[in-house]
């Protein structure tokens, strides 16, 4: 116990001192993780809402595989994308191996299955209700999932949060292609990673409560956003009786 | 059609890494002016880069990337491009690497030393200053021990020392038999760094070989202690390599020479010798001995 | 309506139809939802479709639609006013529930218009006028989920006025609501009867059928026995036994 209060106490000196390095860190993890749920959900929510329409032969094949990918490990996917950047591999090319860019992509692919199959699940709930009032108006089975995913859009919310806190809190892909590299591609998980092995428990134990702190504030301003949406219906249905 | 599918395809790549590039826009990508390294873990968590490449960079305005990983990756690495130089502390390890035409000359830079840590009490009596009697009471004892078991130099330093105490380890683990065949009978494998193999000792009691610019960094000692240390067979020579590019011609061969060259030179063996934790120097330059 | 539709034109003699069903049936694997439907839609027409349920009502207004394609048989489309180079016949249809996205009325509106291919300019013009049509216009910015059953009932029905159906179906549009919401729909769904809509509507309420329908159509078990004027429907003694007994609400509950 003594550790955890050592470490609260840490963790409130650190924010206190305001640690350019720290903050950076800190920064870096939201840019890099926004970013790649954000491709993540561009690229997601347009797969799942087809899956979720898609009539063709081995489709249930493919909905099996997209949900086996849900347990997919951070690391698996940090090497595999290693092993595609790296010099000798087929991008290398590029030469984008240990820059956050790199991190992005690692990222992206890995909250791409978990994106694309709730929201696969979700048109196919919201179909149930309205598809056929939608087809009725002269949607396609495509423009009416997505007509579906953007009236589901608190729900869709909750998905990019999901797969946000999975891509903030992973340390296997980025460790692998970042390289933890101090001021570049250091960022919280890898810093926590790093300070555990020197057997700095209690700084490690600190970096982890203010990543838990910064998503926290995150989820803090979408709820508030969410709120201030559904009170307005909500006073509305009381005077429209 | 097609030709109008690829150049949307292209125009979206080009967005995607842009928008990619955005997160770390400002920090890294900005400047072109930098070289990887690939180290071992050891080095960096002994504190070293973070003293000596700033001093480095205010000479000459080179960044160094440091990718910090066992000495066996860090050679993999440079073996497949992925940096430009190699700084690792295996000299068989590294003389292979040249010889077989992956890195440029092999610079000697500096050494530190590895000590045996236990537990205070020391249950099989390894206290003093001679690695290989130690090591035989620890295996005639039967006490826990832990390896690193990772490719390292570390690692490597290990193995030696056990096998001059009369234990072949790499040996003694025949195919298919249990893993703890011929081995002394409380070793164990962690797979891991040099810190969490210390946090292991740390909690099991166990005895661990350690380079000490990592055992001078770690927090998390329990009742370890240096047990055993000053035998010149623990000292533990570092060397620098320059990627060969004519194997990569990516490599930025001046950049990656000009750290080398700096890191052998009196500037860079002053900055070497005067990186110091609780007053005691770390390492030992001994460029062009 | 089918995106594509094909056009069928019949003779001249014939009043011309809309839709025409040719011995249409429907069916999932084994289990037969209709069968052998043979039936036309004519402008002007105000049809009642009532039968117990599991009769195949909502089946035969999805297979109307072009919401459900026939199994066996024959659905087709036939062009407005007769002529060979007419246009294909627009539909609408209202549903027990009516589904509304979680938008205000305005965006749901204008999401109809635009799904039916309303050009940009003129959608502004019909969407006022259907909010006036069916007296919603106070409630255009409100969320629509928060209006009442009849208010969404309406907004259904001003969706359907905006894209100026040829056909406008119902399925039991006011089965879920209180009676003076029930009046209020029906009242709209008269008037539009009359601007010039044909209507096929599903119902339980026979009083209702009584009300609004020019023609009643009787299914049982997936096929069609009875399709008769409504007077004819409801004075005659010689319809079939199924019938005759569902009329005196003795139909047991399947």
């Amino acid at each position: 116990m003594d550790a955890f209060t050592q470490s609260f106490g840490l963790a409130l000196s650190l924010i206190a001192q305001a640690d350019a390095t720290l903050w950076h860190i800190v920064g870096l993890s939201l840019r890099v993780s926004g970013t790649a749920c954000a491709l993540g959900a561009g690229i997601g929510l347009l797969l799942g809402a087809w899956l979720a329409v898609a009539r063709f032969r081995g489709q249930a094949v493919v909905v099996g595989a997209l949900n086996t990918l849900l347990a997919l490990p951070s690391v698996v996917v940090g090497l595999m994308v290693y092993l595609l950047l790296s010099r000798t591999g087929p991008l290398g090319s590029w030469g984008i191996l240990f820059t956050p860019t790199a991190m992005v992509i690692a990222q992206s692919i890995l909250v791409v299955p978990l994106i694309a199959a709730l929201a696969r699940q979700l048109v196919v709930d919201a179909l149930r209700e309205g598809g056929d009032e939608l087809a009725a108006m002269g949607a396609g089975r495509l423009l009416s999932a997505l007509l579906l995913l953007a009236h589901e859009r608190l729900a869709v919310l909750t998905v990019l949060l999901t797969a946000f806190g999975r891509a903030v809190a992973e340390v296997g892909a980025v460790m692998i292609v970042g390289g933890n590299i101090d001021g570049v591609t250091r960022v919280m998980t890898t810093a926590i990673a790093l300070e555990t092995s020197k057997g700095d428990l209690p700084l490690a134990l600190a970096l982890g409560l203010l990543l838990l702190g910064v998503v926290a504030l995150i989820n803090l301003a979408v709820g508030l956003t969410q709120r201030r949406g559904a009170a307005g219906p909500r006073l509305a249905g009381g005077l429209a009786g | 059609m097609d030709l109008n599918k690829r150049h949307w395809l292209r125009r979206a790549l080009n967005l995607v890494l842009a928008a990619t590039s955005l997160a770390g826009a400002g920090s890294a990508l900005a400047q072109a002016n930098f070289i990887v390294m690939a180290s071992t873990t050891s080095t960096e968590q002994s504190g070293l880069f973070a003293h000596l490449l700033p001093v480095f960079k205010a000479a000459t305005g080179t960044e160094v990337r440091v990718v910090a990983l066992g000495t066996g990756q860090a050679l993999d690495m440079g073996r497949r491009g992925d940096a430009d130089i190699v700084f690792v502390h295996d000299q068989t390890a590294e003389q292979k690497f040249v010889a077989d035409g992956w890195g440029l000359k092999r610079l000697p830079v500096m050494y530190n030393d590895f000590v045996l840590i236990g537990p205070a009490a020391d249950p099989a009596k390894t206290r003093g200053k001679d690695i290989t009697v130690a090591l035989q009471k620890v295996a005639a004892a039967g006490a826990p021990f832990i390896s690193r078991g990772d490719k390292s130099g570390t690692h490597a330093a290990e193995l030696r020392y056990w096998k001059a105490a009369g234990t072949d380890i790499a040996a003694a683990k025949p195919a298919g038999e249990t893993p703890n065949a011929g081995r002394p009978a409380g070793y164990k494998e962690c797979g891991c760094g040099m810190g969490p193999a210390l946090n292991i000792a740390s909690s099991t009691g166990a005895y661990v070989l350690a380079d000490r610019g990592t055992w001078l960094n770690f927090k998390n000692r329990g009742d370890l202690a240096v047990l055993v240390e000053g035998d010149t067979r623990l000292f533990n020579q570092y060397g620098v390599m320059v990627v060969n590019p004519a194997r990569h011609p990516h490599v930025k061969r001046a950049l990656a020479q000009g750290f080398a060259d700096w890191v052998v030179s009196p500037a860079g063996q002053a900055a070497i010798a005067s990186y110091k934790i609780g007053g005691e120097p770390l390492f030992f330059p001994n460029a062009g001995q | 309506m089918s995106r594509a539709p094909t056009l069928t034109v019949l003779p001249a003699a014939v009043r011309a139809p809309l839709i025409s069903l040719q011995r249409a049936g429907v069916h999932y694997g084994a289990q037969v939802a209709l069968r052998e439907i043979t039936l036309q839609i004519h402008r002007g027409d105000r049809i009642a479709l009532v039968g117990a349920n599991g009769a195949g009502k909502t089946t035969l207004l999805r297979l109307l639609n072009g919401l459900q394609a026939p199994s066996s048989g024959q659905r087709a489309l036939c062009p407005v006013d007769g002529a060979p180079g007419g246009r294909a016949p627009v539909s609408a249809m209202l549903f027990q529930r009516p589904f509304l996205l979680h938008f205000s009325v305005r965006r749901n509106l204008q999401l109809a218009l635009w799904l039916a291919g309303v050009p940009a300019t003129e959608r502004a013009h019909r969407l006022q006028g259907a909010l006036q049509r069916v007296g919603l216009q106070a409630m255009a910015d409100r969320p629509a989920r928060s209006l009442s059953g009849g208010q969404q009932q309406r907004l259904a029905l001003a969706r359907a006025w905006g894209v100026q159906p040829d056909i406008l179906f119902l399925d039991e549009p006011t089965a879920s609501l209180d009676p003076s919401a029930r009046r209020e729909v029906e009242t709209l769904i008269d008037e539009f009867g009359h601007a010039g809509m044909a209507l096929v509507m599903s119902t339980h309420n026979l009083g209702q059928a009584k009300r609004l329908a020019s023609r009643v159509l009787y299914l049982d078990a997936g096929r069609l026995l009875v399709d008769l004027p409504v007077d004819d429907f409801f004075n005659r003694t010689d319809l079939p036994p199924e019938a005759a007994q569902f009329l005196k609400g003795e139909l047991p509950w399947t």
